[in-house]
């Protein structure tokens, strides 16, 4: 709890002086009050706990981030090849696919990480399995493989 | 350096309009909207992405740097919530996708919709 709230203390403050730019100490005065205003408000929401600040991903998801992009482009790549070839070249497929991890929070992040790489649409989300609309089957086929989905799931522990 | 700096930007100016514009005409092209929504996201992330990061070494100072980084991240993680609210309607709305086998439709859809 409390190195949470000094983590959104941190993140607040650090999009304060990014986005003002004015170092007098007037407004370095009205940032920090308006900062404690957050946190008091935020505590009394009772919302700084493990699932707004997860601090427990640090650890490995910037590797996370780094194989993502790679994919994001890759993806990006054949999407646009598949628009200039034109609409004979395309497989659109629906399909469900099962996933492994236990936290919403991981669950949250396949979804989203699904739906963020092009080509591929992640529509609902049931219990442990995922409906996701593809472009073309092979898309399916590298989620069926499961590369993502263990990856998430080592982010998780 | 700042030839340098000029010129790897420009590239990736002309990489992000050159990815928006495919993804404008995937939109018209493609054939329903599911597919075209796939589209889209070539815009929203590469796109956009190289927009920004082509932006980024022309700023000036470290501000304006990090205000386009929180930009980035702000389309990246808004862009997939969009299209799956989008795509999460039209399926409750009874919309279905053209599929390439008619089949898997039934399996997938028949226990929710």
């Amino acid at each position: 709890m409390k190195l949470h709230t000094i983590s959104l203390f941190l993140t607040l403050a650090a999009f304060w002086l990014l986005n003002s730019g004015h170092n007098t100490l007037f407004i370095l005065l009205l940032g920090l009050a308006s900062i404690l205003l957050v946190l008091v408000i935020v505590h009394r929401m009772d919302v700084v706990d493990h699932e707004s600040q997860p601090l427990y991903l640090t650890r490995n998801i910037f590797s996370y981030y780094l194989w993502l992009i790679k994919e994001i482009i890759k993806a990006n790549i054949i999407v646009v090849k598949h628009i200039w070839l034109g609409n004979q070249s395309i497989s659109p497929t629906l399909s469900r696919i099962k996933m492994s991890q236990k936290t919403d929070m991981g669950k949250v992040i396949y979804a989203n990480s699904i739906t963020l790489t092009p080509g591929t649409v992640a529509i609902d989300l049931i219990g442990d399995e995922i409906i996701v609309h593809a472009l073309l089957k092979k898309d399916i086929d590298s989620l069926l493989a499961g590369e993502m989905n263990r990856r998430i799931s080592l982010l998780e522990r | 350096m700042d030839m340098i700096l000029n010129i790897s930007g420009a590239l990736c100016l002309l990489v992000g309009s050159f990815l928006c514009i495919s993804g404008g005409v995937g939109l018209l092209r493609f054939p329903d909207f599911y597919t075209r929504m796939h589209a889209v996201g070539v815009t929203d992330t590469l796109g956009a992405g190289m927009i920004l990061i082509g932006l980024m070494f022309y700023s000036p100072d470290f501000l304006i740097f990090s205000k386009l980084v929180i930009i980035l991240l702000l389309t990246l993680l808004i862009g997939p919530t969009t299209s799956h609210v989008l795509a999460k309607a039209a399926m409750q709305n009874n919309l279905k996708p053209k599929l390439q086998q008619e089949d898997n439709i039934k399996e997938t859809s028949s226990s929710n919709y």
